[in-house]
C-alpha cells in the first residue's frame, strides 16, 4: 500500500498546482488545483506506472475521486485485482 | 462591388448516420430514429474499450466513383463528394464560365484522411513494412475534400479547407456566407465533413475520457458524454437576386453569421465565448432575442457542454430563453465533429421550410444544470421563422449561424 501511496503523490505531485510541501491523503484535488484535463493525464499516468485500466468518465461527478486517498485506495485495488 | 446582398441556400446534401441524402436524412431525424450503434469501421479484434459510434452505414464507393478515382479519396473526400453531388444537383447550377471562376468551395473538416493516415501508419509500425501508398499525402490533406469537390465539380474560385475542430464547418459555412454577401464570390459551394472512426482516432477519444458508453443524451440527466459520429453535408448558397433571377428553389436564408475565441481552457467551454458567438450572430442579422424560436444547440451531451451552453442561452436570450425550442441533433448522428455544423445546419434550415422541429432523443429528463426546453424525443409541429445553429470547438473557438426562413 505505501509503495502505490508513493507513486500516486509522485503523479499527483506532477499535475498540481498549489504550492504545498506535503500531500496528505485526506487532501482533496480539487483543493490541490487539479483541473478536469490534469486529472484526465493524471489517469493516464497512473494507467501507465501500473498497468491498469481505470474506469473513469469525466462526465460523471468526481464522488470516486474526491480525495487522493480515494485514488491510492482505487489504484491499490485495480493492482491486486491484477496480481 | 460591395454592395451587401441577401444570401440564399439553393440547394443541400448529406451523407449521415441516418441515411445517404436529404430526404432520408430528414425523414429520420423528424422520426428521432437513434443513428447511434457498434462500431463496426474498427475490427473488434483491436479491442476499442468504445464499442458505439454513429457511423455512415452503407456507403458503398462504387455506387458514387469508378474504381480509378477511389484509391484518389479517402472516406472523408468520398463522402463530401457525394454530399456536394446531391447539393449541386438540386440547385440545378452547372460551372462553366464565368460562374465557374466566380464560385467559392470552402469546406470544414477537423482532421482529414484519417482512414488514409492509420492505414499507412499500420504498415509502417505494425507490418513494418517500408513503403505506404503512394497517395497517402494528397489523400490524407486537411484540404483534400475541398480540393476533390473543387476538381469533381470544376469549381474555381476561391477554395480551400476550414479547421477549427468541432466549429469547422459552421466557420466554413459562415465565411462563404460572408462572401456572398459581400460581392466577392457569385455562388459558393460549403458545408463541412468529418470520417474519423479509426484506431488511432478512436484511442484518441478514449483517452480524453469524454465518451458516452453506450448513446449520447443532450442536456437530459444522466447524460454520460459524447459519441462520435461521422458524416457531412453541403450547401450551395448565392445571392437572392441571383437565384429568382434564374428561378430557382430557394431553401432558407443566412442572415447573420457570428465568431469568437475563448482564450482560455483547452478543451473546458466558456459561456462568455459563446455568448459573445451567438450575440455576433444576432446582430450581424440585424436580429433581436425574441425573433429566435429555435435553436440547434451544440448540445455534445457532456456533463461540462450542455450546462455551459444553456447558461449561454440564459444570458444571450434572458427570458426569452424559456420560449425557445432547443434540440440536439448529436443525440441522433453524434458528433461529426469539422462536419456537424453542416449537419446541424440542414435540419435548421428544413424546420423552418416545414415548420416542425427536430426532437433530442435519448432524453431521459430534466437536468437541474439544464432547465430549458430541448424539444425531448419527439419532433414538434410549429412555425419557426428564424433560428441560430451553434458550434463550440475544442481549442476555444466558437461559431454561430443565424438564419431566416425565406419569404
Amino acid at each position: 500500500m505505501a509503495d502505490v501511496a508513493n507513486d500516486v503523490i509522485d503523479i499527483i505531485r506532477k499535475k498540481m498546482r498549489v504550492e504545498k510541501p506535503t500531500i496528505e491523503m485526506t487532501d482533496r484535488l480539487e483543493a490541490l488545483g487539479l483541473e478536469s484535463l490534469d486529472a484526465v493525464e493524471m489517469i493516464f499516468d497512473l494507467e501507465e506506472k501500473f498497468d491498469i485500466t481505470i474506469p473513469y468518465n469525466a462526465n460523471n461527478p468526481r464522488t470516486e475521486f474526491e480525495t487522493v486517498g480515494d485514488v491510492v485506495t482505487a489504484i491499490q485495488k485495480l493492482v491486486d485485482k491484477k496480481a | 462591388m460591395s454592395f451587401v446582398k441577401r444570401v440564399v441556400v439553393t440547394g443541400l446534401g448529406a451523407v449521415t448516420p441516418l441515411g445517404i441524402g436529404i430526404p432520408e436524412y430528414w425523414a429520420n431525424l423528424k422520426k428521432g430514429v437513434c443513428g447511434i450503434g457498434p462500431i463496426t469501421l474498427v475490427p473488434a479484434e483491436e479491442g476499442l474499450n468504445q464499442k458505439t459510434a454513429a457511423e455512415v452505414k452503407g456507403f458503398d464507393p462504387l455506387k458514387y466513383f469508378e474504381e480509378r478515382q477511389i484509391s484518389m479519396l479517402d472516406r472523408v473526400s468520398q463522402i463530401a463528394v457525394v454530399a456536394a453531388r446531391e447539393a449541386i444537383t438540386q440547385s440545378k447550377l452547372t460551372f462553366d464560365m464565368p460562374l465557374s471562376v466566380r464560385t467559392s468551395c470552402i469546406i470544414g473538416t477537423g482532421v482529414g484522411g484519417q482512414a488514409t493516415q492509420d492505414e499507412g501508419y499500420l504498415r509502417l509500425y505494425r507490418e513494418k513494412k517500408s513503403r505506404i501508398f503512394p497517395l497517402s499525402i494528397p489523400k490524407l490533406m486537411v484540404n483534400a475534400p475541398a480540393s476533390q469537390i473543387s476538381m469533381h465539380f470544376g469549381l474555381r474560385g476561391p477554395a480551400f479547407a476550414v479547421a477549427s475542430a468541432c466549429a469547422s464547418a459552421t466557420h466554413a459555412i459562415g465565411l462563404s456566407f460572408q462572401m456572398v454577401r459581400s460581392g466577392a464570390v457569385d455562388c459558393a459551394v460549403t458545408g463541412g465533413v468529418e470520417s474519423c472512426i479509426t484506431y488511432g482516432t478512436m484511442r484518441g477519444w478514449e483517452a480524453m475520457r469524454v465518451m458516452a458508453p453506450d448513446v449520447c443524451r443532450p442536456f437530459s440527466k444522466d447524460r454520460k458524454g459524447m459519441i462520435i459520429g461521422e458524416g457531412g453535408a453541403m450547401l450551395v448558397l448565392e445571392p437572392l437576386d441571383r437565384a429568382q433571377a434564374r428561378g430557382a428553389e430557394i431553401l432558407g436564408e443566412i442572415v447573420g453569421f457570428g465568431m469568437s475565441a475563448d482564450a482560455g481552457d483547452l478543451t473546458a467551454p466558456d459561456v462568455n465565448g459563446m455568448v459573445r458567438a451567438i450575440d455576433g450572430a444576432l446582430a450581424d442579422g440585424g436580429l433581436k432575442p425574441a425573433d429566435i424560436q429555435y435553436v440547434n444547440a451544440h448540445g455534445t451531451g457532456t456533463a461540462a457542454n450542455d450546462e455551459t451552453e444553456t447558461k449561454a442561452l440564459h444570458q444571450a436570450f434572458g427570458e426569452h430563453a424559456k420560449k425557445l425550442a432547443i434540440s440536439s441533433t448529436k443525440s441522433m448522428v453524434g458528433h461529426a465533429l469539422g462536419g456537424a455544423g453542416a449537419l446541424e445546419l440542414v435540419p435548421t434550415l428544413l424546420a423552418m421550410r416545414d415548420s416542425i422541429v427536430p426532437p433530442t432523443v435519448n432524453y431521459l429528463g430534466p437536468d437541474p444544470a439544464c432547465d430549458l426546453d430541448y424539444v425531448p424525443n419527439e419532433a414538434r409541429a410549429m412555425p419557426v421563422t428564424h433560428a441560430i445553429s451553434n458550434s463550440f470547438a475544442f481549442g476555444g473557438l466558437n461559431a454561430v449561424l443565424a438564419v431566416k426562413k425565406f419569404s
